[in-house]
């Protein structure tokens, strides 16, 4: 493979990332290195790293490699060469400059998609080896600042946006309040001891997408379920965290999720749609914690509505007639195999659907999980170019009659609507529970 | 704990109908049993916007905004918070606090029943009050409360400085302390988390982060000299009055008295430490290989091992006996003294010991059902509603709280009639 050059956006100054590389040393950033590489990553790292053959057919899985024109820089292998690779040549004696553009690399060229591990041959999760470099970067103390912040809001509150504690309930009750003027005796049960399920969602619902928790209320409700919300910290299920590398926060707000689905006895824990709080409590939260699988079982969204609408619980009125495509979240699909389910989901609410290519767990990523666009608005544009390859997947799709693009996953949905924005896309964005609300048959 | 010899010991049952609740009201929510099982209860909607609480068939006088949270205290009084006239307090019994707040939740007991308190929000500062009384002092924001065993203190980790989302570095040095009583300690930290009271009232110990990396454990605001990857909630030891957490060391867990390693084994998790009533003997939830759980005593782990979790890490009273809710492939049951019970359950509740810990009761759900165990086997009842079971101070009764076909039942039952092998 040509060699790849070093070229970091000039364009973007990131205070985090700055502020933190203004206090390395060569030996600190060695010794965390070498920390990280030979007492944290062990024998799994080791691997990945003498397996690779460097035959590059990862780069065509990556939607970055195929928005920049076929650049190696943004191939996968690319990626890890300009960064882990070098590390490890260079026992860690790497400079602050270099950790920069490491930082910039695995934060925001890398959505941890897990794409690439399929179009390798011998299934290297390259995710996992930019998750280390993120690791490194974090343990170095130059994350970048956005998405540092994120944080630093689940350690001091225990959820993603800085709710405090009682503008959570206060928040439901408000939703509840509001359902009431839908379907009278509607209820959003709080802290009720030995319900079926705990539902739980991530931070931006209370924080400005709270029209969610009335939707979901109303699905519950409807479906005749015993169900409960905690009213303490532990109701957000989301976790940046995990993509900044700081596992000791993860692992914390990973226990409170799941302590309080104990305490509540409840039989399992239903979320809402979002992908990257599901890699979370289903993969890597827990098992931080030495939990193998949850300890409560997790039900994503998109398999509580299939369940609801194959048991019959939901009826829908008249399906949603505008023409859709649907989205498939790497974090649910390629991490869960929920793409034939959300299919029978979206056949059974709406009309015409209108599948996107490529698909199912060949879909390519939306540009916004893996914490990229948490990384805030300094990466807005490298976000928006580096993702060319989905404005003209949805673009073609547009052109077959799609005109809503459902995406059942909280980043996708922001990301995409950046894309839609960006490229003068034009289609509707939105959840499956939009659309099952808007079609379900509702109590009188 | 509250003082059960005044409960009504004398064999029988006793029933409350509540069959006609739901046709008297809009709806009613869920049902709540007093500890001496004397009463029933539930939050009922009477009208649009018009809340009270049912007790025993009979509403509360005054009727509120809203209402939720209800729950009976450890010593049978009736609490919930409530919300009038656009303000929020707690009611017990039906009576409001005189204190009106923003905000009220996080409603706590001591095990006494003496207590009650709650996390409060008045104005966008927040705080804790106790018996009505709140916080002197108030905080940008209050997280983690906690409440001492004889129910006269409180404290929270507390925000002391203030700081925009976007202000990392800021947050790095510390916006965050701990309050006992309202009274700040003079540090500041990253993150203050779980604490504990001392028993004299005079030490608050909390889990701190000290930066993004290093975690130790302070006492009345100094922290240990020794950091560790990563610390748990702290306790108190009940003897020697020594702080003692897990910490995280290497990658894997143990135990620490006084920022020294105390246990000589390593875990892949370690959490929940109890001392026994006796203070002799230290108990906690571990997984000594990866994805298996059990319980160490003395660092000792049982050879039983669960593949889900363990929880509710109870000690008898007389501290000979340990027992603990376990899952494994997705069902639940008790473990006792590291023997798992042959019967299982789809959920079970805490397990309760008698006084002399030779029985072990506890509340299960099957089938969609709820019912009673004792010593792993089942008593003969039925229920879509129960709660935990408790032993006369003698041992030589039960009290068992139900709901069976729209009845409510309160029996007492002697030990000696269960026929418990």
């Amino acid at each position: 493979m040509v060699e790849p050059e070093n070229k970091p956006d000039e364009t973007i100054r990131d205070e985090g990332i700055e502020a933190g590389a203004a206090r390395l040393t060569e030996d600190k950033i060695a010794e965390t290195i070498n920390r990280v590489l030979n007492v944290e990553a062990g024998a799994r790292l080791r691997m990945y790293v003498d397996t690779c053959a460097h035959c590059g057919l990862c780069s065509e899985a990556c939607h970055y490699y195929l928005s920049h024109d076929n650049d190696p820089h943004f191939s996968p292998a690319g990626k890890v060469k300009q960064t882990l690779w070098e590390m490890i040549r260079k026992k860690g004696r790497v400079s602050p400059d270099f950790m920069k553009r490491a930082a910039e690399i695995a934060h925001t060229q890398c959505n941890l998609c897990k794409r690439c591990s399929m179009y390798c041959p011998f299934g290297i999760d390259i995710a996992y080896l930019m998750a280390t470099v993120r690791r490194i970067i974090h343990l170095l103390g130059m994350t970048p600042l956005y998405i540092q912040a994120t944080a630093h809001s689940h350690a001091a509150t225990m959820n993603q946006m800085w709710v405090k504690e009682d503008e959570w309930p206060d928040t439901l009750q408000w939703q509840e309040e509001e359902a009431r003027s839908e379907i009278p005796k509607l209820r959003i049960p709080l802290e009720k001891e030995g319900a079926d399920i705990m539902y739980s969602v991530i931070g931006p619902e209370p924080k400005f997408q709270a029209q969610l928790l009335y939707q979901a209320a109303v699905i519950l409700n409807t479906a005749g379920l015993n169900w409960t919300m905690p009213a303490t910290p532990g109701w957000d299920n989301s976790d940046m965290a995990m993509f900044t590398g700081d596992n000791e926060i993860m692992g914390r707000i990973k226990r409170a999720h799941f302590e309080t689905a104990i305490r509540l006895k409840v039989k399992k824990i239903v979320m809402g749609e979002c992908g990257h709080a599901f890699r979370s409590v289903y993969d890597t939260g827990n098992r931080w914690l030495s939990w193998r699988m949850p300890p409560i079982p997790i039900v994503h969204a998109i398999e509580f509505y299939y369940d609801m609408l194959k048991e019959g619980r939901i009826k829908i009125a008249r399906k949603y007639s505008e023409p859709v495509t649907l989205h498939d979240p790497c974090n649910v699909v390629r991490g869960r195999g929920l793409h034939e389910k959300a299919r029978y989901v979206i056949n059974a609410i709406c009309d015409n659907l209108i599948e996107m290519h490529p698909n199912r767990e060949h879909n390519y990523c939306c540009c916004a999980g893996g914490g990229v666009i948490n990384c805030g608005p300094p990466y807005k544009l490298a976000r928006m170019k580096g993702n060319r390859i989905k404005a003209d997947q949805l673009f073609a799709t547009k052109a077959k009659g799609a005109k809503t693009l459902v995406a059942p996953c909280h980043n996708c949905h922001s990301g995409l609507e950046d894309i839609n924005h960006y490229y003068g896309l034009e289609m509707n964005v939105k959840f499956i529970s939009d659309i099952l609300y808007e079609v379900m048959e509702k109590p009188e | 704990m509250a003082d059960s010899h005044e409960w009504d010991w004398e064999p029988g049952a006793k029933q409350i109908d509540v069959s006609d609740w739901k046709n008297r009201f809009e709806w009613i929510e869920e049902f709540y049993a007093s500890p001496d099982g004397d009463h029933i209860a539930a939050v009922v909607n009477q009208a649009e916007g018009e809340f009270s609480v049912c007790v025993n068939g009979e509403p509360w006088e005054n009727p509120f905004e809203k209402i939720w949270h209800l729950r009976f205290t450890p010593d049978n009084r009736l609490a919930a918070l409530i919300s009038d006239s656009g303000e929020w307090t707690v009611a017990v019994d039906g009576e409001p606090w005189e204190n009106r707040f923003g905000y009220v939740w996080n409603m706590q007991f001591n095990p006494g029943g003496n207590a009650i308190a709650v996390s409060f929000q008045q104005d966008m500062k927040y705080g804790m009050a106790l018996n009505d009384s709140p916080w002197e002092e108030t905080f940008l924001h209050a997280t983690d409360p906690v409440l001492s065993e004889d129910g006269l203190h409180t404290a929270a980790s507390v925000q002391v400085v203030a700081a925009s989302e976007a202000e990392i570095l800021k947050f790095q040095e510390g916006t965050i302390s701990a309050a006992m009583d309202g009274v700040v300690w003079n540090n500041k930290f990253v993150n203050v988390w779980g604490k504990a009271i001392s028993r004299d009232g005079n030490r608050l110990a909390a889990e701190v982060r000290v930066n993004l990396y290093d975690y130790t454990i302070a006492v009345n605001g100094a922290p240990w000299t020794r950091t560790y990857a990563g610390v748990w909630e702290p306790i108190f030891h009940p003897l020697s009055n020594a702080v003692l957490a897990p910490v995280r060391t290497q990658g894997k867990w143990t135990v620490a008295s006084d920022g020294e390693i105390v246990w000589k084994n390593r875990y892949f998790q370690l959490w929940h430490t109890r001392f026994s009533p006796d203070g002799k003997k230290l108990a906690a939830i571990v997984s000594p290989t990866f994805g298996k759980w059990t319980v160490a005593v003395d660092d000792v782990p049982w050879s039983r091992t669960f593949g889900d979790l363990v929880s509710d890490l109870t000690f008898s009273p007389d501290s000979q006996r340990i027992s603990a809710v376990v899952k494994d492939q997705d069902k639940w049951s008790l473990v006792v003294d590291g023997h798992a019970w042959k019967n299982t359950f789809d959920m079970v509740w805490n397990p309760v010991f008698s006084p002399d810990g030779g029985l072990v009761a506890t509340k299960f759900e099957k089938n969609g059902k709820k019912g009673f165990v004792v010593n792993d086997q089942f008593l003969d009842f039925s229920c879509e509603d129960a709660w935990p079971p408790a032993f006369s101070p003698d041992g030589s009764k039960i009290l068992l709280r139900s709901v069976e076909n729209d009845i409510y039942f309160r029996r007492i039952i002697p030990v000696s009639e269960l026929n418990i092998r």
